[in-house]
């Protein structure tokens, strides 16, 4: 990214900051840590309808997530599956794929990792972890490629098909893990067997990296796999041509990319970051085996969706996606503390109600802080509000941009301006196409 | 398999398949509404949990289901005012704030129940429009009968909905103009159509059908507990999808799934599946809806403002 | 960077908000960690994936605890809903570290992480179950519960009530504790009358209510007479029975409350014997190494019948004489 377009929008800014001092003050700089005092007092209220005391709780909460050496391993060791999943969002949602499927790729990365460890547990570690991560990736890159391959050449949206394999990916692992891959070392004679797989090979586990806490080699792993795919979207031909397929898909295909493989190729190597991530979750454990409750949520806690708004939060930035998993880890990891903190039981849906507000909030608020900071029309900033949609612009994809509007020949009117919305000559042609479908 | 395909456990399959869809097919519909109109809403679930806990507490409290699924429908009004204050009045990123209102309503739907009725207790439905209504002279049709004729009212409801909002949507003017907001909000604006009032009235139907949904799942299981709802709002936003953003197509697929499901369960209880392959069975639903799709013929584009905030000029 | 105002902005805000909040906190909070190591108090946490008023698994072990507070000057503290597995690690771990002396993780699913936290916390005991296994570890007890017992002697009871001889068995997943128990139902049905028909399936889920739910509509519209099925989510297939009048069988938990018209009888356990072996064991210094079972024998199980529901005498005679003989050894129900 160039630093002219930087100082342009500088002065974009100040030339488009009517408003008064402070409320441009409190608008640039207050507005977002309001939203989560907001969430944070609302869940106060509640904390203190239940008759415990909130002060406690957040105590705990802070010094659950960020105390000390300890908490802090448990929060970026939490923030792993959350990185991981985010950086494969950022990905597809770059290239307008909608990846809802990251639960279910979580579980098919575990499953092809976890078998692969118990098909080979005597190889050595150098050989067995690398080989471990990379069967992870390729199961959630399997579970990725199919909803891939059916949007690209059979049409199939994928919000659809990543939610429908969602429920096949936790049926399977239900079927594999009390069947197949069931732990029969152990004699479980009075109570019927645990539907988990055994111990895996101690060869396998992810060594710890700071002795005494929890913090293993996944969390560099994953911070490299961030900076890579960061590279990967700014600096390759691939990037350029997600974000130019993200972009239009016409005005891409008329440049002569093919976009039928990128939007397959950008869903798969999502779904490979969300395989990687149960890799983690399952080698990275306490517990270092895989273990189902029947559901999706308890092997992967809901990391798939949390992910997704981890991505978003960080504005599809690999790179701010690192900050981003670790304080919303923090969050995670600190409302078990506040649960434990606060001794009511309930207190796992006060923490789940919490978070919740807190996205409403911070999500809510940063739109309105958007949108009184910069007129609209303005040349603004990379706005996360442009997402989901066909075609959100940031300012250094101009490059893409400019390639996609010289080949579609359509010029300016295909520029979608974040907050402007001007008569689309392509929306409304398809309008026409629309009515014989 | 024999014992399957006798007409009497046939109709009852059927009968519970179309029972299980309607929740979906309620959800959807609304959704289908929304989205049209532009806004993607995907705190469905939460709603349908909300929902179905108001429904079940007043139920509890009162003894009567008809009072439940008034108050349902008001939390789905309710969520609806806020669901669109976020994103259609400040124009928030759409994907993100329905994970957190999702998010924050699977919590506070626990926390409620927990603290207001912690023991689960199951709601008394017995008799009544809510158990069966049965349709005079249809109703004695053999099989067809049980089947189609002897289901709930909300099941009815979500039916005749279908060639309802077909008409809404594609043959009134209120129709047209949701359809204008959802494909291009600026020209609609430029006519005169309100594009907020429009997308507020499309969002607010959608989560009071929500909010039905999730009464109507109460009713089919007769009890609350924490996460009823096991993501049926996930799958009804993506019977959307599959249903092209018209009625009658998400009506075919939350029938497809609902119907699925139900001979799945019915080859498992018979037997028919070895218990082996009970969990590999259970993906039917699923892999069936997008094989359907996978092979059908007819693409739909959605609406091109999909999850784009409006704002005038 | 140009984005990176508006991330840097929110990111930093973000924590300066945490940051905020911890000094707030810190200043008004009151530490309350105190290691003592021969506890007159014994701090006792209980890690369980449902809610503690399930009227299954979890309830019951909430139960005993809570009625043993008194009696054994207890301090408890309950997690409950950690069906993420990795959370209720994080809160097993959280619970060590405070020094608490006794965790007490009440899932099968949570087995490896006591097998891992126990020996990194060898002065905290542990206690974990269902599970036949201690791991060999000094500091684990295990718990576990013969449910094929009661099963069989209520899968006995519902071959002589069923009139049309059709009974439906539904379970979560084929393992473990809802293995045990259905499997000895279907066993002692077919027992008392080799004729029945005893559908038996399972719905893939411990939490989905409405398959639950569905799954017993469905054994109803077959003819099915009576019920059973195991975990949390069977509250949904009770409702079933009580709006179809169709007689069922609770496990784990007295559930007539639930259909006080319908439940015939409920094989409940009570673990409170267990925990008192344990806590003594602890408090002589034996922090492991044990594992208990309740039978029907030693107590821990018993058939509570709902004196609401007219069962004939002859019945209940026949199924409190198969549980005579599987006391006596008489009869081994099936594994």
């Amino acid at each position: 990214m160039s630093q002219p377009e930087g100082a342009s929008r500088g002065r974009a800014l100040a030339a488009a900051a009517p408003l008064g001092g402070w409320r441009a003050v409190f608008n640039r700089w207050l507005i977002l840590p309001a939203a989560a005092i907001g969430a944070l007092v609302i869940g106060a209220v509640i904390i203190a309808a239940m008759g415990a005391n909130p002060l406690t709780g957040y105590h705990a909460l802070i010094s659950g997530a960020f105390g000390g050496s300890y908490q802090l391993a448990s929060t970026a060791v939490k923030a792993v599956p959350l990185l991981l999943v985010g950086v494969g969002i950022c990905i597809s949602f770059r290239a307008n794929v909608l990846n809802i499927g990251g639960e279910g790729q979580l579980v098919m990365g575990g499953l092809a990792s976890a078998a692969t460890a118990l098909v080979l547990p005597n190889l050595p570690g150098f050989v067995l972890i690398p080989l471990v991560l990379l069967a992870g990736a390729a199961g959630g890159a399997i579970w990725g490629a199919i909803p891939g391959a059916f949007k690209a050449y059979r049409g199939v949206n994928e919000v659809l098909s990543t939610i429908m394999l969602n429920l096949v990916a936790v049926q399977l692992m239900n079927y594999l893990l009390a069947g197949p891959m069931i732990d029969r070392t152990e004699s479980f004679a009075v109570v019927g067997r645990i539907p988990q797989t055994r111990l895996l090979s101690p060869n396998s586990w992810l060594p710890i990296i700071v002795p005494g806490t929890q913090l293993h080699l996944g969390v560099v792993i994953a911070v490299l796999v961030a900076v890579a795919a960061w590279v990967l979207l700014r600096q390759t031909g691939f990037g350029f041509r997600i974000r130019a397929v993200g972009l239009s898909t016409d005005a891409a295909s008329y440049a002569g990319m093919a976009v039928k493989r990128t939007t397959m190729l950008a869903l798969t190597l999502s779904g490979a970051m969300c395989g990687l991530a149960g890799t983690m979750l399952v080698f990275g454990s306490i517990s270092h085996r895989m273990v189902t409750d029947g559901s999706l949520t308890g092997f992967t806690g809901s990391d798939g969706y949390y992910g997704i708004v981890v991505a978003l939060f960080a504005g599809l930035s690999p790179l701010w996606t690192i900050l981003s998993a670790f304080l919303f880890g923090g969050l995670l990891v600190g409302g078990v503390s506040m649960g434990i903190a606060l001794n009511v039981p309930y207190s796992s849906d006060l923490v789940t109600t919490i978070v919740g507000l807190i996205v409403c909030f911070v999500v809510a608020l940063d739109a309105v802080r958007r949108r009184s900071g910069l007129p609209a029309g303005a040349a603004g900033p990379a706005s996360v509000r442009e997402l989901l949609t066909r075609g959100w612009l940031r300012r250094d994809d101009a490059r893409a941009t400019a390639v996609a509007q010289a080949a579609s020949g359509q010029g300016a009117a295909e520029q979608p301006v974040p907050g402007q919305a001007s008569p689309e000559p392509a929306a409304a042609a398809d309008q026409a196409g629309e009515a014989q479908p | 398999m024999s014992h399957f395909f006798t007409a009497a456990v046939l109709s009852a399959t059927i009968a519970s398949g179309i029972a299980l869809g309607a929740p979906l097919l309620l959800a959807a519909l609304g959704e289908t509404v929304g989205q049209r109109s532009g806004v993607l809403n995907l705190g469905v679930d939460g709603i349908m949990l909300l929902a179905a806990f108001g429904a079940y507490l007043v139920a509890l409290r009162t003894g009567s289901i008809g009072w439940g699924v008034l108050v349902a429908l008001a939390i789905g009004v309710v969520m609806g005012l806020i669901t669109a204050f976020i994103n259609v009045t400040i124009g928030a990123e759409q994907g993100i704030s329905g994970i957190g209102i999702y998010i924050a309503a699977l919590g506070l739907s626990g926390l409620l129940f927990e603290r207001y009725v912690g023991t689960p207790t199951p709601i008394t439905n017995s008799r009544g429009p809510f158990v069966a209504v049965h349709i005079p002279l249809l109703d004695r049709i053999p099989y067809l009968g049980t089947m189609l004729f002897k289901q709930n009212i909300l099941v009815y409801a979500a039916l005749l909905l279908v060639p309802a909002l077909t008409y809404v949507l594609h043959h009134t003017t209120y129709g047209m103009n949701v359809h204008a907001a959802g494909e291009n909000p600026a020209a609609a604006d430029s006519l005169g159509v309100s594009v907020t009032r429009v997308r507020y009235t499309a969002v607010i139907f959608g989560s009071t059908m929500a909010g039905l949904a999730g009464a109507s799942l109460l009713i089919l299981d007769g009890i609350f507990q924490e996460n009823l709802t096991q993501g049926a709002g996930f799958i009804a936003v993506a019977l959307v999808y599959f249903g092209g953003w018209r009625p009658a197509g998400v009506a075919l697929g939350a029938l497809l799934y609902g119907l699925t499901g139900s001979v799945i369960l019915t080859w498992k209880t018979l037997g028919i599946i070895p218990l082996s392959l009970s969990d590999l069975a259970a993906t039917a639903p699923a892999v069936i809806v997008v094989l359907a799709l996978l092979f059908l013929v007819g693409r739909y584009r959605q609406p091109a403002a999909l999850g784009k905030p409006y704002r005038r000029q | 960077m140009n984005i990176s105002f508006t991330r840097t902005r929110w990111l930093a805000a973000g924590a300066a908000v945490l940051i905020l909040a911890a000094g707030c906190g810190s200043s008004s909070a009151t530490p309350t960690a105190a290691s003592s190591h021969a506890p007159p108090v014994l701090k006792v946490a209980l890690i369980t994936p449902s809610a503690t008023n399930d009227l299954a698994f979890s309830q019951a072990m909430y139960a005993a605890l809570q009625s043993l507070q008194a009696k054994d000057d207890l301090k408890i503290s309950v997690q409950d809903n950690m069906f993420v597995v990795s959370d209720a690690a994080n809160a097993m771990q959280e619970f060590a570290s405070q020094g608490y002396n006794l965790i007490i993780a009440n899932g099968s699913q949570y087995g490896s992480t006591v097998q891992q936290l126990a020996a990194k916390y060898p002065k905290v005991s542990f206690a974990w179950g269902t599970a036949g296994s201690t791991y060999g570890l000094k500091n684990v007890f295990a718990y576990q519960a013969a449910a094929n017992e009661g099963g069989y002697v209520q899968g006995y009871m519902a071959g002589l009530l069923s009139k049309k001889k059709v009974i439906g068995v539904i379970g979560p997943i084929n393992v473990g504790d809802a293995q045990l128990y259905t499997g000895g139902f279907k066993a002692g049905a077919l027992a008392a009358d080799q004729h029945a028909t005893v559908h038996l399936s399972f719905t893939g889920s411990f939490s989905d209510v409405s398959l639950m739910a569905s799954a017993a509509k469905s054994y109803v519209s077959e003819g099915a007479d009576v019920l059973t099925g195991s975990s949390q989510s069977v509250v949904g297939a009770i409702g079933v029975a009580k709006s179809d009048n169709v007689a069922w069988f609770g496990t784990q938990w007295d559930q007539s409350s639930l259909a006080p018209a319908d439940v015939v009888s409920s094989q409940a356990y009570n673990w409170v014997p267990v925990l008192s072996q344990i806590f003594t064991a602890i408090r002589a210094g034996k922090l492991g190494g044990a594992t208990y079972t309740i039978t029907l024998k030693n107590g821990g199980e018993k058939i509570e019948f709902n004196p609401g529901y007219q069962l004939p005498a002859s019945v209940k005679a026949a199924g409190e004489s198969v549980a005579g003989k599987i006391e006596s050894g008489a009869i081994t129900p099936p594994q």
